[in-house]
């Protein structure tokens, strides 16, 4: 009898819900009557681990980025497979104003300052570089600490002022004594005047050096140095816009080969380019549909292919789309069609005409792999997020919620009730909340340890049983 | 009817959700107002086949026929949305395009009550660049003039079916009545 590793796997919460109202560095606003309340700046509209996991940022509505770091017990030295001891728990590290709102003048129209995407830079020596990027403009921070600073200057003193040159009697060498931590965040490069369109994603390539960031109609490819210009990579934007008839949902590039990319697409197809091919890749080097299923044509037939995320597997050999009530994972090498098929909320499909009149059909989920590319997540309503292990084919559901989120609590697997036997705890379909939707996520990169955000809090949940993907 | 009450009310929904898009933060979405478009046509193409196949449902009628119905006046009849305008009085003359008579004034009908429920609509239209989103709606009447191609054979087949089928039946008849030209492809 197989059994099932999701079952077995305990999430635990590893942090108290943090609401992102609250830290030390917003105004003084007494937020308490408003702990109900979402703060609209607040929602947090993209998660991200960087390479290592230590870190993790989350983007919001408001323009802020907050970065988290994972406590070790012991910083510096090297930690053994599976020993995670009371570590592991993310605290705030530094946040920052990354965009702020914008007017275009030209079109009379406001600039969203919510951070859409976060993509972390590979290390490469004791700073830490993130893009993050708004509807308009990328940007790259550099996050440094200093933890020291230069004390006995010959010619200012400690506050700065310079001294009065008939008091120096000696010269002394300033030495470099050591202060609080300090985490230093500043903008290094600013991409602007890119995109005509919205901006939905931004992938850094594997080649360390150039970035592409795709937008509804162009696909654009940068240097990390260079913010003057850019290389528009695809382009499919109608000579007469009356004739459009799809637009780009995604993109990112291979994990593995620096000239390879993906987008996906409104109307459910995945193109695979390659850049070597030409300079403009307009035309795909592979094409990745699935014919529709005649016997589930509705009128909401093309707002639900519409796929909403792709991401690559680590291994590169695998895409995971997520459209609305789907997750699908196709081999890249196989273009009629995925190789698995995921139903995420399948008992939504009936009710499509009033999620499309209260605009829950619009919703864009994510959708991650895990660090072995043997489980994807993604999320759904209700505070509710799906898991689904590619061996068995089964799937559980958890929730992000704080009623059930006590630090180190167990969580337990909900289910939605669609017939047949009910249980405790299975919710209806009409008492699924649709305002709680768990639309962006991450997993870390090595070990089951994942970041959900609900509205404006962030659950961190940790894997106890398996904590590194290579015991499973 | 059900089907074709939820399609219309689809429609309203959607331009309803695009007029509103145009006051939102951060400007037009351009993939929320291609998917609302998108909608818009396929409830209105199910509108109109729905109307069609009602008005064409005699209680005689083998099932095979309103299909078929469907198919061969379903081009005319979107053609004929699309620009009743643009179809002077020399068409009007053969049977087939009594069809697009017959849906345009209810086009027509429909479509001035769009424009009140929006009376700015189309104005504002006029004054900004033509974008995706600021299209009018395909089931508004066309002030182009548009050269219709490939479906003209059609309506001229249906048409020549029903002139001799309306002659035919009036020789049997003493008084001839006027037959409705859905009716009378599905009796055939």
């Amino acid at each position: 009898m197989e059994e099932n590793k999701l079952g077995r796997a305990r999430w635990r919460v590893t942090l108290p819900q943090l609401q992102m109202g609250e830290d030390a560095e917003s105004p003084k606003i007494n937020h308490t009557f408003l702990r109900d309340y979402v703060t609209e700046a607040d929602v947090i509209s993209t998660v991200e681990f960087n390479q290592t996991g230590d870190l993790l940022a989350t983007g919001d509505k408001g323009g802020r980025v907050v970065i988290f770091q994972r406590e070790t017990e012991s910083k510096g030295e090297s930690e053994e497979a599976g020993e995670t001891g009371d570590s592991g728990e993310y605290n705030v590290y530094s946040t920052f104003q990354s965009h702020e709102p914008d007017f275009d003048y030209l079109k009379s129209v406001e600039i969203e300052e919510k951070i859409n995407k976060i993509r972390w830079l590979p290390q490469q020596n004791a700073a830490h570089f993130l893009l993050s990027t708004n509807d308009k403009t990328v940007k790259l921070w550099k996050v440094s600490e200093r933890d020291k600073r230069p004390e006995g200057y010959n010619l200012k003193d400690e506050e700065g002022r310079l001294k009065d040159i008939s008091t120096i009697t000696s010269l002394q060498v300033p030495v470099l004594k050591p202060t609080d931590l300090m985490v230093e965040v500043r903008p290094r490069r600013v991409f602007a005047n890119g995109h005509t369109y919205h901006v939905n994603s931004i992938s850094v390539n594997s080649d360390g050096e150039t970035y592409l960031s795709a937008d509804d109609l162009r696909i654009n490819m940068w240097h990390l140095g260079i913010t003057d210009r850019s290389f528009n990579i695809v382009d499919i934007k109608p000579a007469n816009m009356e004739d459009l008839t799809e637009v780009i949902t995604a993109a990112e590039f291979h994990p593995h080969h620096c000239h390879l990319f993906v987008y996906s697409s409104s109307k459910g197809t995945l193109r695979l380019c390659d850049m070597r091919a030409s300079a403009l890749c307009d035309k795909h080097t592979k094409l990745f549909e699935e014919p529709e299923d005649p016997g589930n044509r509705s009128f909401f037939s093309e707002i639900i292919s519409s796929v909403s995320d792709v991401k690559f597997s680590h291994s590169g050999r695998y895409l995971l789309t997520r459209d609305y009530l789907t997750a699908k994972v196709w081999d890249i090498n196989m273009d009629k069609g995925p190789v698995e098929t995921y139903q995420v909320h399948e008992y939504l499909r009936s009710k499509l005409c009033s999620l499309y009149e209260n605009d829950c059909i619009f919703d864009k989920f994510e959708c991650v792999w895990n660090s072995s590319d043997s489980v994807i997540m993604t999320g759904a309503y209700n505070s509710f997020f799906r898991m689904f292990d590619r061996e068995t084919g089964r799937g559980v559901t958890l929730e992000a919620w704080r009623e059930s989120s006590k630090p180190r609590a167990v969580l337990r697997t909900r289910r939605v009730y669609t017939g047949g036997k009910r249980r405790r705890g299975d919710v209806g379909v009409d008492s699924l909340d649709f305002t709680k939707k768990i639309l962006h996520m991450a997993w870390h990169p090595s070990e089951n340890i994942i970041a959900i955000a609900a509205t404006n809090n962030l659950y961190i949940f940790q894997d106890r049983v398996n904590p590194d993907t290579q015991a499973q | 009817m059900e089907v074709s009450a939820e399609a219309k009310r689809i429609m309203v929904v959607a331009l309803g959700k695009l007029y509103s898009s145009r006051t939102q933060r951060g400007g037009l979405r351009l993939h929320r107002s291609l998917l609302l478009t998108l909608v818009m046509k396929s409830a209105r193409d199910i509108y109109h086949a729905a109307q069609v196949t009602a008005q064409s449902a005699a209680p005689k009628c083998e099932p095979q026929h309103p299909a078929v119905n469907v198919i061969t006046t379903k081009p005319a009849a979107a053609q004929g949305l699309q620009s009743p305008a643009s179809h002077p009085a020399e068409e009007s003359r053969t049977a087939g395009s009594s069809t697009e008579l017959r849906c345009s004034p209810h086009t027509h009908t429909r479509a001035e009550n769009k424009e009140n429920v929006c009376p700015s609509g189309p104005a504002q239209h006029s004054r900004k660049r033509r974008g995706k989103a600021a299209a009018e709606p395909d089931f508004l009447p066309c002030k182009k003039a548009k050269l219709e191609q490939g479906n003209c054979h059609q309506q001229l087949i249906v048409s020549s079916v029903l002139s001799d089928y309306v002659k035919c039946s009036s020789e049997l008849r003493t008084a001839p009545t006027p037959i409705p030209v859905q009716t009378a492809i599905a009796a055939c």
